[in-house]
Parts: structure tokens; sequence; C-alpha cells
């Protein structure tokens, strides 16, 4: 089967045009089913009383007087909870090296992180709960804290485990050709250090779950804000001590995910626990305050990195020593390695060259846990990346487009693979490079930002190129032994009216999943769009899948609904060719309707198709098949990701009297393959430019030597704000994966990957004439002023 | 909770959501978005974060916008509540609604309901507001998933097409 | 977080709020747009308290023009600030400063009164009060009492208001003809707590500079107000004032920044007065 996505005028064409999200009327009328917004008898609700310090040993827990509170039914400490759920180490085999301890839902003997969960108090409101928590007495001894990241594995720094014999968490050093040799034999050789800040993702709906244990069936349901619910029944399912088919994990709607809830929290599998305890449904919505303590954070780094070039300015080597803290824990079960590791497979990504060496350094401490946030590790390698390219065509007066130019893996290059030995099927710089200038006009800026210098107005413009791991295989996870699912599956079921439902293994997280199966569906099997109901985010009814995560959900989720939908198709057609007397393959499907393929005349409305199917099959032959549902599932095999491409660039006027900067607008061209949906596209392109907007301007997580969190807010911990956010100029250059029919990659995750990197190049443009250079993030108005030696 | 004398830890209300006529007990620490989810089954609005920053809470109170989270249930005696779901019934949002979802202006959607409100209030002028001033009154307003362009052009698309098709001010 | 209050009454007016307030023995505090009060409650930051609503008493209610005195009720909300004819009139910086703070929803309830109780130090209204010399006037059991700003903001979050007081109203200054009145200041995100803030009020017998952000308190900047006064230029202004203001670090910013920060304001704010019909209608 072939789809001729190059015409536009096929059949059924809904891939490749924008269609509404079918669930967008519902949410805009305040009709969502939010976690918190369901209801159920006998509902307790759980508040967690946290740990006040970085690190302490946990003396003695007086629950006496909480107990008390009206309406407090129980309270847990971490020893009541362990009898209910077993812990978990979360290494991956494949990282080799990778250690951390054992974890429980609560603390046990020691609290490792301000904000772990301590003990747990279960009344009938969150008010009554909180008065509860409120009074639980915990003695602590407080302990010596790990906060910084370079002395972290100094002789003279405490353990925060001392079972583990140091607080290394992962270490990983790559080596490709001769880098010691290059770097000493090159023309011009650039160093310099970068940061990246601590973030958090700041969903607007925190995080939620509702566990409603069933001891009449032994079943566990569980309401859950989270992007893979099938890894996480999976989960549940072993740390409860029950068979898979117990466990039902229902996703509804989801406010804002973006990483943040891919993974298994502690307090979260304390509520699953206490609803086993009490066989009652418990929930938990974690409050603002909670969410900044215990959401996972990330893209805590500090890089040393240095790029070698010839006198052409062609890369000769580039060399990366990458320091990452990730809190006191391993976070299950993608465990914290991967974003270090990213940042080794990753840098010098767009790039040809020949030398390259990367070291990660993954160390513990005693801050929030950090794990795998929207674009895992690429805004860190994208700022190394291209920081360096710009500092070397600095240095050798060179033009940064013309630096990439002479530099970016020829677009006839393809396939091949990197010197971090990432193998790419086939990419776009070049092309995307040129559309990127033409959009922004480039020379156009230039001459303006020379004019504006002219009368003391700092300008800048930033560019930066970037690769996107998507569509992971299980080389990401499953090889390390985790059961995270690389495949998915689709089923797609004929009604007998001619609808059709198509059910997912991947989730609406906002992105737009149902419309892009939707219109996937609609094309696949020949029906209307609005004549297909998508189903996702219940491991009951859905085939299995990954969910969300690491880009997938169109790449991979979109072929199993192709392939289902396209079997579908096959299926209602043999029964055709049975009840019009011709062969299948002389018909087709459009609108609905049985046609001829040939000439396109109408034979039948799917709805008669239905009707005979469902309740006069008697006419039918007696040994037609007529299986009206299909299911397919879909992995990718011949490369381990689909790395996609783009650039972006940033256009920003710096105030270097204040060191404010106002972005002036900001341009993004990216390679997804087949754009199935390209409103959806754009917009996930424009939320994630957005968040690494954030990053490289605003966002960060203080923390004092203590281990305390000192902006744990939503008024300290600052995230964009439409005011201050630029309008975006999207474009796309489409070269298909060959590894599916759909041909589409991943789209989510490419803003926020290249937005940091054309921010930092952008001010650093800007603030060139005045000798200032910055390289640590975010760039406040403090280190922007500090770099050009004001105030 | 410690009785302070002459203080009631609960207090009657009587007052109008979404044009009906609601009579209430309610505990004075309860605020508006909570009455409204826990008490009234109103699902519509959403606390993104308790402490008057997000401004996923943001409805209706005596024709103004406020953050329903900063609202105390048991000041609304004798008040007039709309929240996305009188509106909607209403009608009166109904092309903005349109324009955000044609516009995409929303992807999880948790802000949204307190999003429309934003839009609503700066729309109330009647005059066509810049993109400027757009982002402005809804800098009060997080949404961590769309980069609030898509959400700025929606507005401005109703702003256009309530003043016939005018031109936006500079 | 759900809120923790220990009971609620509505004062039907005045003299009932002050009775409250003085019968609670201090469990008692004023809630009047609740913007910074209930963010505390949620937050279980303000302890038990009881509260007394005065959003319905209508004597703290209004702005008029007294001979040249603008009094403006301590129930007015930033959102009337902003749009009322009379201030902008008679107390432009108040204009000038009411949207830069927060957002229209937050506006449209928080308080002038509620602001200057609060004494929030990155708060734009205390400094608009300090720099224009406005009296706030209090009313206890003991009877009313007019206080000058300057004496008024004692520290961070902390007045001169006594456990039974409370603010009923502010006395400003009306601007006269030629005076000149501008706020400005440096916040990262719209509607934020800014870096820094300035409020420069150029009269007839003097000037008069409070900055906001830059310390415990808002502060009459002193030293630059001299320099100002004997003519000095705005960089010989700006080069004092570490005399005036002592910030701290913060997670937002160093001291030093801060301060260079007044120093920027201070210099714009100079040159706008000069250059143009700042403030004055
Ligand atoms: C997201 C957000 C952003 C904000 N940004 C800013 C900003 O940029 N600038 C700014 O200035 N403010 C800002 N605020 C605060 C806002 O301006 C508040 O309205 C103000 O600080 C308090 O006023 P209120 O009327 O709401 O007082 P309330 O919250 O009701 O009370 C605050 C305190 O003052 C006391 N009080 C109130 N009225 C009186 C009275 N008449 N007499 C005695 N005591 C009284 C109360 O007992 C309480 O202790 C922000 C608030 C939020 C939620
Ligand atoms: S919940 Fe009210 S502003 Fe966030
Ligand atoms: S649509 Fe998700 S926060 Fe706005």
């Amino acid at each position: 089967m072939t789809i001729n996505f190059g015409n536009p005028d096929r059949p059924n064409s809904y891939i490749g045009r924008t269609v509404p999200r079918p669930n967008a009327r519902r949410l805009v009328e305040g009709r969502g089913r939010y976690v918190d917004d369901i209801v159920l008898p006998r509902m307790l609700h759980v508040a967690f009383v946290r740990s006040p310090h970085g690190h302490a040993r946990i003396l003695a827990i007086d629950t006496g007087a909480a107990s008390a509170v009206p309406g407090v039914r129980r309270v847990f400490t971490g020893a009541d909870i362990a009898e209910f759920c077993s812990p978990w180490v979360a290494v991956l085999a494949h990282l080799k090296g990778l250690k951390s301890a054992p974890q429980h839902p609560l603390a046990m003997e020691r609290a490792t992180w301000t904000g772990e969960a301590v003990v747990a108090v279960v009344a009938d409101t969150r008010a009554a709960a909180e008065d509860g928590a409120a009074l639980v007495e915990v003695e602590y001894e407080t302990l010596p804290v790990v906060t910084d990241i370079r002395t972290a594995l100094d002789e003279t720094t405490p353990l925060i485990h001392s079972e583990l014999g140091d607080n290394l968490a992962f270490r990983r050093l790559h080596e490709h050709g001769e880098v010691d040799a290059v770097f000493a034999g090159a023309h011009t050789v650039v160093e310099a250090s970068f940061k990246t800040a601590r973030h958090t993702g700041v969903c607007v709906e925190p995080r939620s779950i509702l566990a409603d244990y069933n001891p009449a069936e032994g079943q566990m349901t569980v309401y859950h804000s989270t992007q893979a619910p099938h890894m996480m029944q999976s989960v549940i399912a072993q740390h409860l001590d029950m068979p898979e088919g117990r466990v039902r994990v229902i996703c509804g709607d989801v406010g804002g995910s973006y990483g943040i809830k891919v993974h298994v929290y502690p307090d979260e599998m304390a509520t699953v626990a206490i609803s086993r305890a009490m066989g009652r449904p418990v929930k938990f919505i974690a409050d603002r305050i909670e969410s900044f303590a215990t959401d996972i954070h990330a893209r805590d780094h500090e890089i040393d990195a240095r790029i070698a070039v010839d006198g052409d300015g062609r890369i000769l080597g580039i060399d990366v020593d990458d320091w990452t803290g990730i809190g006191p824990y391993s976070v299950y079960p993608r465990t914290s390695a991967i974003e270090g590791n990213q940042v080794v497979n990753l840098c010098g990504g767009p790039y040809d060259f020949a030398a390259y060496r990367a070291r990660t350094t993954v160390v513990l401490q005693n801050k929030a846990p950090t794990c795998q946030y929207r674009a895992v590790g690429h805004p860190i390698a994208v700022a190394i990346t291209e920081g360096l390219v710009d500092f070397a065509a600095e240095a050798l007066g060179l033009d940064p487009v013309e630096m990439r130019r002479r530099n970016l893996i020829r677009d006839d290059a393809y396939p091949c693979t990197s010197p971090a030995n990432m193998r790419f099927e086939g990419l776009s710089h070049h092309a995307s490079l040129t559309k990127l200038l033409e959009l922004m006009d480039y020379d156009g800026l230039r001459a303006e930002q020379a004019a504006l210098r002219e009368k003391g107005i700092h300008r800048g413009i930033g560019i930066a190129s970037f690769i996107e791991l998507t569509n992971p295989s299980p080389f990401m996870y499953g090889i390390g032994g985790a059961r995270i699912s690389a495949q998915d599956g689709c089923t797609v079921r004929m009604d007998p009216d001619g609808s059709v439902v198509a059910m997912s293994g991947v989730t609406e997280q906002g992105q737009g999943t149902e419309a892009m199966l939707s219109q996937i569906v609609a094309e696949a099997v020949g029906v209307p769009v609005t004549r297909v109901k998508v189903v996702t985010g219940d491991t009951q009814t859905t085939p299995y899948g990954g969910g969300t995560w690491a880009s997938r959900g169109a790449g991979i989720g979109g072929e199993a609904a192709l392939q289902a939908g396209l079997a579908l198709k096959d299926s209602i057609l043999t029964v055709a060719g049975s009840m019009l007397q011709c062969a299948p393959d002389g018909l087709d499907i459009v609108d609905g309707q049985v046609c001829d393929k040939a000439g396109g005349e109408a034979r039948m409305p799917l709805e008669e198709l239905g009707r005979i199917v469902y309740f006069r099959g008697d006419t039918l032959p007696k040994d037609l098949p007529r299986e009206l549902v299909q299911t397919r599932h879909f992995i990718t095999s011949d490369y381990p990701f689909a790395f996609t491409n783009g650039v972006q660039a940033s256009y920003l006027e710096v105030d270097t009297e204040t060191g404010f900067v106002k972005l002036l607008k900001h341009w993004c061209v990216e390679d997804c393959g087949r754009v199935i949906n390209p409103q959806l596209v754009d917009e996930q392109i424009r939320g994630g430019i957005v968040q690494g907007l954030g990053g490289a301007l605003f966002e960060e997580c203080h923390y004092d030597e203590d281990g305390q969190l000192l902006n744990a807010n939503m008024a300290d911990y600052l995230v964009p704000m439409a005011a201050e956010m630029p309008d975006m100029v999207i474009g796309h250059v489409e070269t298909p994966t060959q590894e599916s029919l759909l041909g589409a990659k991943g789209a989510g995750e490419a803003g926020t990957a290249g937005a940091p990197a054309a921010v930092m190049n952008a001010v650093n443009d800007a603030l060139r004439p005045l000798g200032g250079r910055v390289t640590q993030m975010p760039f406040t108005p403090a280190r922007i002023l500090a770099s050009i030696g004001v105030e | 909770m410690s009785d302070i004398a002459g203080f009631p830890t609960k207090v009657d209300i009587s007052l109008t959501v979404n044009g009906e006529r609601v009579e209430a007990r309610v505990d004075v620490a309860r605020h508006l978005v909570d009455f409204l989810r826990l008490d009234l089954g109103l699902s519509g609005s959403h606390a993104g974060c308790e402490h008057g920053v997000c401004g996923a809470c943001t409805l209706q109170v005596n024709g103004e916008v406020v953050r329903g989270c900063l609202t105390l249930a048991a000041q609304l005696d004798g008040a007039e509540v709309w929240t996305v779901e009188g509106l909607t019934d209403t009608g009166s949002l109904a092309d903005l609604q349109a324009a955000f979802v044609s516009r995409n202006a929303l992807q999880c959607g948790f802000c949204t309901p307190g999003m429309l409100f934003a839009a609503a209030d700066v729309l109330a002028s009647g005059k066509v507001p810049s993109r400027a001033e757009i982002r402005e009154h809804i800098s009060g307003n997080y949404c961590r998933c769309t980069g609030y362009e898509a959400v700025v052009d929606a507005i401005e698309t109703v702003a256009r097409s309530r003043a016939g098709g005018g031109e936006a001010s500079a | 977080m759900k809120a923790a209050a220990a009971g609620y009454v509505r004062a039907n007016d005045l003299s009932h709020a002050i009775s409250l307030l003085a019968a609670s023995e201090g469990q008692a505090r004023v809630l009047a747009g609740g913007q910074s009060l209930i963010a505390s409650l949620n937050l279980r930051l303000a302890g038990e308290t009881a509260l007394i609503d005065i959003n319905g008493v209508t004597e703290l209610c209004g702005i008029a023009l007294d001979g040249d005195v603008l009094r403006i009720g301590a129930l007015t909300r930033h959102r009337e600030l902003a749009t009322s004819d009379l201030v902008a009139r008679h107390a432009p910086a108040i204009s000038q400063a009411a949207p830069l703070i927060a957002h229209a929803a937050i506006r449209n309830r928080g308080t002038i009164g509620g602001s200057l109780a609060y004494a929030d130090p990155a708060a734009e209204l205390p400094a608009c009060m300090i720099a224009l010399d406005a009296t706030i006037v209090v009313q206890g059991p003991a009877g009313r009492r007019g206080v000058r700003a300057t004496d008024f903001f004692i520290d961070l979050f902390t007045t001169d208001l006594g456990e039974d007081e409370m603010i009923v109203a502010i006395e400003v200054p009306a601007c006269a003809p030629g005076e000149r009145q501008v706020t400005m200041e440096l916040a990262r995100r719209s509607g934020d707590y800014a870096l820094a803030g300035i409020v420069l009020v150029r009269r007839e017998n003097g000037a008069r500079v409070a900055f906001f952000g830059v310390g415990p308190t808002a502060v009459l900047a002193r030293a630059a107000m001299a320099v100002i006064d004997r003519e000095g230029s705005p960089d010989e202004a700006a080069a004092v004032l570490d005399q005036d203001i002592q910030p701290l670090d913060d997670v937002h910013a160093p001291a030093s920044v801060r301060l260079h920060l007044a120093r920027v304001l201070l210099r714009r704010a100079l040159n706008a007065t000069l250059a143009a019909e700042v403030g004055h209608v």
C-alpha cells in the first residue's frame, strides 16, 4: 500500500492538512475531565509532611495530634507504606556503571532533599489532611548537605548514600578520532564554559493522581495525569505485587506535562499504596509549592568545552566535559543519567567534523531529583555546540551563517554516522538554513542592526542549528531493562453506521494526538474525519504502547494508526467485493462510500455494509472474513532513533544600561519529516520555543548551600508570560523517514532544543561591540551587566 | 482551628452563579474556586497555584474579572458569579471559543477558562486592541503550552470581527 | 494548599470594623482586596487569623479633591487609581504607578489601603506616598490620626499601624501647576514586582525621590534629592544614591545590580522631567 502524499487532491487527503482538534471544543467550554475533576464515592485525600531539610536522619515521628484532627482517617509513615509497596532502584543496564540507592514512596531512615515526602496524612478533605500534616511532629538530626556539582566527588565531600561508595551516579566518556592531536595542531582553538540552570516544568495543572483499589475485585484503577499509562500500569503492578491485568491506568485530560509527568513519583506511589491499604479511593493533587519542590527538575549542567578549527573555519574537533547534578536518587524508571548521556550523543550533531571527545559526569546531590524534561539534553548540547561555533566564527572573523555553511553536514551526505555514533537517515541542514535566511531576511536584519548600532541601540541576531532525537526504538530504554514500550499499537473498528473508532496507546497531552490520529485513520480508511472517534489513555481498552515522550506520538503511534486503518480498509473492501460481486482491489473507499477505484463511481455507503455485516451476516457467504476491527503495532527497527533537524534565529535588543533583553522576533525552520497537521506542528514548535526562551532568560531553581529551594513559588520562579514573548515565524522542510509509510518524525521538542542557543548567540551578538559575552543561563540583567563591566 | 469569639468559621451565603440562585453554608477559608468545584460541581474553573499568580482561576464576579483563588466564598453573599460553564450556555463567549478552537489557541486546555476571561476582558471596551495591548492584558495568565502567539491571534481575530473587520490600533 | 482561617465577619461600617478589630485583640485582620492576604492564607503563611471583611464599608471608598488635598479612600481599587481623572490630574505619579501593579484581575480587587498596610518593599504605592509626602489617615478605638508616609513604613512588611488600627484614607498634596511627577520601574515581566522602581516628584520647593524594590522599605532618597535641589546633574544625583539605598541580595538580583538599576532609573526619570511635560495635565 502506498499513499501519494505529493498529491493534495488525492481522495481523503487529511494527512498534511490542518484539521481542528476534536477535543478542543470540550476544553474551551470548561468540560475537560482532569484528574481533580473526578469525584468518587468514599474518596479520601492525602497531604504529605515533607522534609524541611536537605539531608536529615529521621529520629522519631509522632502522629498523635494529627490523628486527632477531625476528618483525618489515617496517618502513614515510610515503614507503613513499605508494607504495601516495594522500593525501586533506577538504573539501566546499557548505561554502564549507573548506580542509585533503593527509594521508597516515603523516606525511611533519612530524608535526602527538601520536599521529600516523609509522612502521609489521609483525610476526608485536602484541607483536613493539611491540618493533620501541620501537626505531625518529626524529629530530625540534620546531616551534611551536598549541593555543589563540581565538588560532589571530592574526598572531603560527605556521601549521600554511603553504601554506594561515592556520589558518582554515572560517568561516560566517548572518544572518536585523534582528539588531542587535532587540538594540538589546529589553527585556532576556542574554549568556553557554559552553565544551564536547573529548571522545572511548571505544568499549570499540578501532578494529580486518584487511586481506587477495589478489594472485592482485586482491581486497582488509577486516574492519573500522566504521559505513559502502560508504563505506570507495569510499575504499579510490579511494586504493589499485583498482576498487570488487575491494574488499570486511565489518563483523561492532562493539564500540561512536557516530560514532567512521565516519571514515577514517590508521593504518587504512596497514594496508590494507601488506596490499596485502605480499600478506598485516594486523591493526591500536588499544590504549587509541592510541585516546585518535588516535580522533577532538569538541566542543571556545567560544561567546559572547546572547539578546534582550521584557518578556513572548518571544524576539526570538539571536546566537551559536562557535569550535572541529579539530586539524591536516579528517577525511576527512566533514570537520571539520560540527560547527560544525551549531551554526549548530541554535541556537534549538525556538523561534519572528525575528532570528538565528550564526557558526562552525573553526580548525586541533596536537591530535588532531576530527570527527562522536554527536549532532554538538547538545549544543553545545542547551546554548547552553537556557542562554540559562534565563538570560533568570531575568532576567525567569519559571519555565523558562513561558518555554518562551511560545516553543516551536506544535504546529500546521508545516510551517515556522526562522531558521537548517531546514525542519521536523512537531514536537511542546508535547505533549512536557506529557508530560514529567506524567512528572516537575514541581510536586511544585519543592515538594520548596523544602522541602529550607530544610534547606540544594541540588537543581536543569533542562529542555532540543531538535531533532535525522535521516534526512539528500544535502544533508549528497553535494552536497559526498563518496562517502557517503544512499540505502539492502534485498534481501528468500523461500527454499523460506518463510523470508525480508533484506540491508540499514545496519549493526548494537549499536543493534538487525537486530531492527528483521527486524520490519519480517516485517510487510511476513507471516511470523513468527523466520523472518527479516537480513544486514548486507558490501559484496559487501548493497545499496549509507550505513550507520549521523546516526540514519538505521530511517528510511531501515527504509523500504527495508519497501518491499522489500511488493514480495516482492506477488510471492508473484502466484504464489499463479496457484496458487490467484484474484485476488492478494484474498489476504494472515499468519503465513507465504497466506490470504483477506476472511475470513482459510488457503489455503496459504508453504513449499508455495516448494516449487512452486523445485522444480516446471514446474507454473506459463510466463509467470508468480516473482521471490521483491525489492530496494528509499529516499532522502528532500521535506526535506533529518527533524527530531525532544524535551525532557529532570534532577534533581540539588549538595553545595555539595564541588562534587560527584549525579544523582538523568533524564527524556526524545522524538518520533522511528513507534516500531518501543519497547525498542530507549528503550535508544538511555538510552545516549545517559548519554553526554551524561558530557559534562556528567566527560569532557574535557586538553592542555597543548605539545600533549601529559595524560589519555590510562581512569583519567584519566572516562566515566560505573554507580554515578553515574541511572535514566531515557523517554516518547514520535509524529509520523510523511509522507516514508515507515514514518514513522520517527531516535532514536539525541536522548539525547546534550539531556542536557548539562538538567544545566547543573539545576546552575544548584541554585546560583541561592548566586549561582553554570556554563557550562563538564564541571561539575567545581572549577568548581562556583569559581562559588559557595568554596575 | 481555634474559635475566636464573635468570628464564625462557617457563614451562610446566598448568591447567583451562572444566573442560578445558590444558597450555601461555607467554611470561611474556602476560596471561590473550591466552592465552585467542590460544592457546586462546576469543574470548569481551575486552580493552578492558589496564590494568585497563574491566572487559571480567573472568572467573573459582579461583572469584573477576578482571581477565584483570591476570593473567599464567604465574601460572596449577594454576588453574581459567572464561570466558563455559564458563559458558554449564554453564548457570550462563543466567538472567542470558536476562535480559540480554530486557531488552536489551547493545547492542554488547563489555562483556557481563565484565559478566556482575560480575553473577554480585553475585548470588553469594544476597541480593537493592538497585539502588544493584548499581550499585556493576558500577561497575568500562565500558559505553558502554546507560547501565547496563538492566543493573541485568536483574540485579535475576534476583536476585529466584533469591530467589523477594523484595523488594530498601533 | 488550603487556607486556614479562624473566622470571618463582614463589617457593616467603619465603626463596626474598628470595634471588631479591637475586640479580636490581635487575632483578626482586615480583609480588603485580599490579593495579598488570601494568598498568604492559602499558603498558610498568615497564621491562624480571623478576617474582618471591609469590602462593604462605604466610608472607605471614594476619591475626592478637598482644596489642595486629594483624598483617596482606603478601599480604592488599583483599577480606580489607574482610571480616575482626579488621580490623573492631581496625583499623576499614582496614576502612572497603578497600571504597573500586577494584572487586570488583581487590580480589580487590590486596594490602596491594603497595599500600604501590607508594605511590600517592592510595591509601587508606598513609594508614591513617600515621594508625594502623603499623609496616611488611620483610625482605631482611640480615634483618628494622620501619619506622614515617611514615618509610616518602618521595616519589611512592618508599618506604624497599631494592632487595633486601620487605614481609612490617604491624603495627597495635589499636584501644583508646573509640578512634574514620574513613576518608572524595571520589572522582569509585566506585572511582576520590580527589581527597582522610582517615583520622582519635582515641586517648586524641591524634588522628592522615592525608590521601591531596593531595600526593606520604600525609601526617600535624601542625598540624591539634595543634589537635585542644588541643580546637580542626573549623573551626580545617581552617584550619591549609595548613601540613600542599601539593597539586599536575593534570588532576583544581587544588591549591586539593584543599586545600579536605581541609578539608571534616577537618570531616566530626571531626564524625562527635563525633556517633556511629564506628569502634568
Ligand atoms: C500575582 C500578584 C502580583 C502582584 N504584583 C504586585 C505589584 O507588582 N505591585 C504591588 O504593589 N502589588 C502587587 N500585588 C499585591 C496587590 O497589589 C495587593 O492588592 C496589595 O498588596 C494588597 O492589597 P489588598 O487590598 O489586596 O489587601 P489585602 O490582601 O486584603 O490585605 C493585605 C494586608 O493589609 C491589611 N489591610 C488591608 N486593608 C487594610 C486597611 N484599610 N487598614 C489596615 N490594614 C489593612 C490586611 O489585614 C493584610 O494584612 C500582587 C499580587 C498578586 C497576587
Ligand atoms: S489558582 Fe488563582 S491565580 Fe493560580
Ligand atoms: S494550553 Fe496548556 S497551559 Fe495553556
